[in-house]
């Protein structure tokens, strides 16, 4: 096997990629995934990706678009996610299909060709470039920067909202940086992963975690790790048999959820719950 | 300590509030009593300053609780609420559920220490739930999730303690137990207990003072006898007398 591939540059850029992009996912999956709002995610990442359409249309930066709208979704989703006591999820869903209609009414205005708006939709590590690595490198430290400082803010509201109101943390505060965190990440990861994909790599990695562990602390790591390694193996695979990167880092992740299923200890009846009670003890 | 003066509370389209007053003294254990929907758990939250008045004045341990002022209060006061469904795969465990009642009192950026986790285990010890301390939350029953609710409000050292229908859905001997752990954390404490309930035979004995709410209005009051005669429950459940009479001796026969 060739691999004198990883000395170019633009490889090594993919690679740096996939670490901080992963580590930025992995830690924002946790709180989708424990708030239970993967549909939340899924709205503000196609806000993300018709923001960046936008900006492509109109001639601005489409990272400075995806960021606004993305934010703009959360602030709608923010209230109604935060309310908990009816389901939002027929608002949010009704969010995504005005996002998804502007994405392509956005491409459809778009005079020339349609390559960069293609490129926003499927992702391409390999083209990333040094400055694309060092906005993903501030977003995935300004990320796990706030997790270190706030750790037990983000735990108690991501266990129960109107507990941690109840205790005197500022839920709701809390709840909207989340979506905040969840925006930047979605926008900085776009041209990598893809404004369809992206998502996937939010929440795989984290819900392959949650089967593994019942510890917090272990599900970031867990998490991070695996988003990083959806990203490196993908990457490989993408170069060695020649196919989409994006596609076949989602793929990864994918599998790595299914195995993390199958070997969840969450689901397994223990050996000793097998047996019937000892007739002495009944 | 609490002084309510005619607050009106409104969700969209329904008053759960209708203009409401009342005060409780320091050390004061005070039942709430009423059917379901009479404003009983929204009185509560505008004690603690989760409810949004729509009208009227609340001061809460010489506080004036205005928009926006709560989460300081809230710090202050302990609130167990209704027993609800947790994820059993939450990855989170009793003890740190319980910690997270010191959260609002360390504040931003610090982290619990030594002193904080010996007062969580401590309660633990109290609720009697120690040797559950490292299972994840959602593995517990309801009776001993609601224990871990006592211990984490608890912990918060509260000035005050708002407990919100504690015993509903348990078992007859956990409904017992939580009585008699709610009744001991009063009388050791002194601390100002409020208590709602639907439920008449969950109405501690502890109680020195019972409030009979009904559609979002305060409806009578006073001592547990006078309060609770049959010709008042059958009017505040909209019950003949001779069905309360009924009821009272099933309970008795419990």
């Amino acid at each position: 096997m060739d691999l004198s591939i990883f000395g170019y540059q633009f490889m090594q850029n993919a690679i740096l990629s996939a670490v901080l992009g992963g580590i930025a996912c992995g830690i924002i999956g946790v709180f989708v995934v424990t708030m239970h709002m993967p549909f939340v995610g899924v709205c503000m990442s196609h806000a993300a990706f018709a923001g960046a359409l936008l900006g492509l249309w109109l001639g601005f930066n489409p990272l400075i678009g995806a960021f606004g709208v993305s934010l703009a979704s959360a602030a709608i989703i923010g209230p109604l996610a935060d309310r908990g006591e009816l389901s939002p999820e027929t608002s949010v869903g009704v969010i995504f299909s005005l996002m998804l209609g502007l994405a392509f009414l956005f491409m459809g205005l778009m005079p020339g060709t349609k390559s960069a708006a293609l490129e926003l939709l499927w992702g391409s590590i390999l083209t990333n470039t040094r400055s694309d690595v060092m906005l993903l490198g501030i977003v995935a430290a300004v990320v796990v920067g706030l997790v270190f400082a706030f750790y037990k803010e983000f735990q108690a509201t991501v266990f129960h909202r109107d507990m941690a109101r109840s205790v005197g943390i500022p839920a709701t505060l809390i709840l909207y940086g989340i979506l905040f965190l969840t925006g930047a990440t979605i926008t900085v990861s776009l041209s990598s992963i893809g404004g369809l994909l992206i998502f996937s790599l939010i929440l795989n990695p984290a819900a392959a975690a949650y089967q593994l562990t019942y510890s917090m602390k272990r599900m970031f790591l867990l998490s991070a790790g695996f988003a990083v390694l959806s990203g490196w193996i993908g990457l490989l695979m993408s170069y060695l048999l020649n196919i989409p990167s994006g596609a076949t880092i989602v793929i990864v992740s994918s599998v790595i959820f299914g195995i993390a299923t199958i070997l969840s200890p969450k689901r397994k009846v223990k050996p000793w719950q097998k047996k019937p009670l000892p007739e002495e003890r009944r | 300590m609490i002084n309510i003066e005619n607050a009106v509370v409104s969700y969209r389209e329904d008053v759960a509030l209708r203009g409401v007053s009342l005060r409780v003294k320091s050390g004061e254990f005070v039942g709430i009593v009423g059917p379901n929907g009479a404003g009983k758990t929204t009185l509560l939250t505008i004690v603690n300053g989760l409810g949004k008045l729509v009208h009227g004045r609340v001061e809460v341990l010489g506080h004036l609780l205005t928009p926006g002022s709560g989460h300081f209060l809230r710090k202050r006061v302990g609130y167990v609420p209704q027993v609800e469904n947790i994820d059993p795969r939450m990855p989170i465990n009793v003890r740190e559920v319980v910690m997270i009642g010191r959260y609002g009192l360390l504040g931003l950026l610090r982290r619990p220490g030594e002193h904080d986790w010996k007062i969580v285990d401590e309660m633990l010890e109290l609720v009697g739930m120690s040797h559950l301390a490292q299972r994840p939350i959602g593995h517990l029953s309801g009776g001993e999730q609601q224990r871990v609710a006592i211990a984490r409000c608890l912990a918060q050292e509260p000035e005050l303690f708002l407990l919100d229908e504690p015993t509903a859905s348990l078992d007859w001997r956990a409904k017992a137990d939580i009585l008699g752990l709610v009744k001991l954390i009063h009388n050791s404490r002194h601390l100002t207990t409020l208590f709602v309930t639907h439920d008449l035979s969950c109405l501690p004995v502890a109680c020195n003072r019972v409030v009979l709410m009904k559609q979002g209005l305060i409806w009578g009051e006073g001592s547990p006898a006078k309060a609770l005669t049959d010709d008042n429950l059958s009017q505040l459940y909209d019950m003949p007398i001779s069905a309360v009479r009924e009821r009272r001796k099933e309970a008795i026969l419990i």
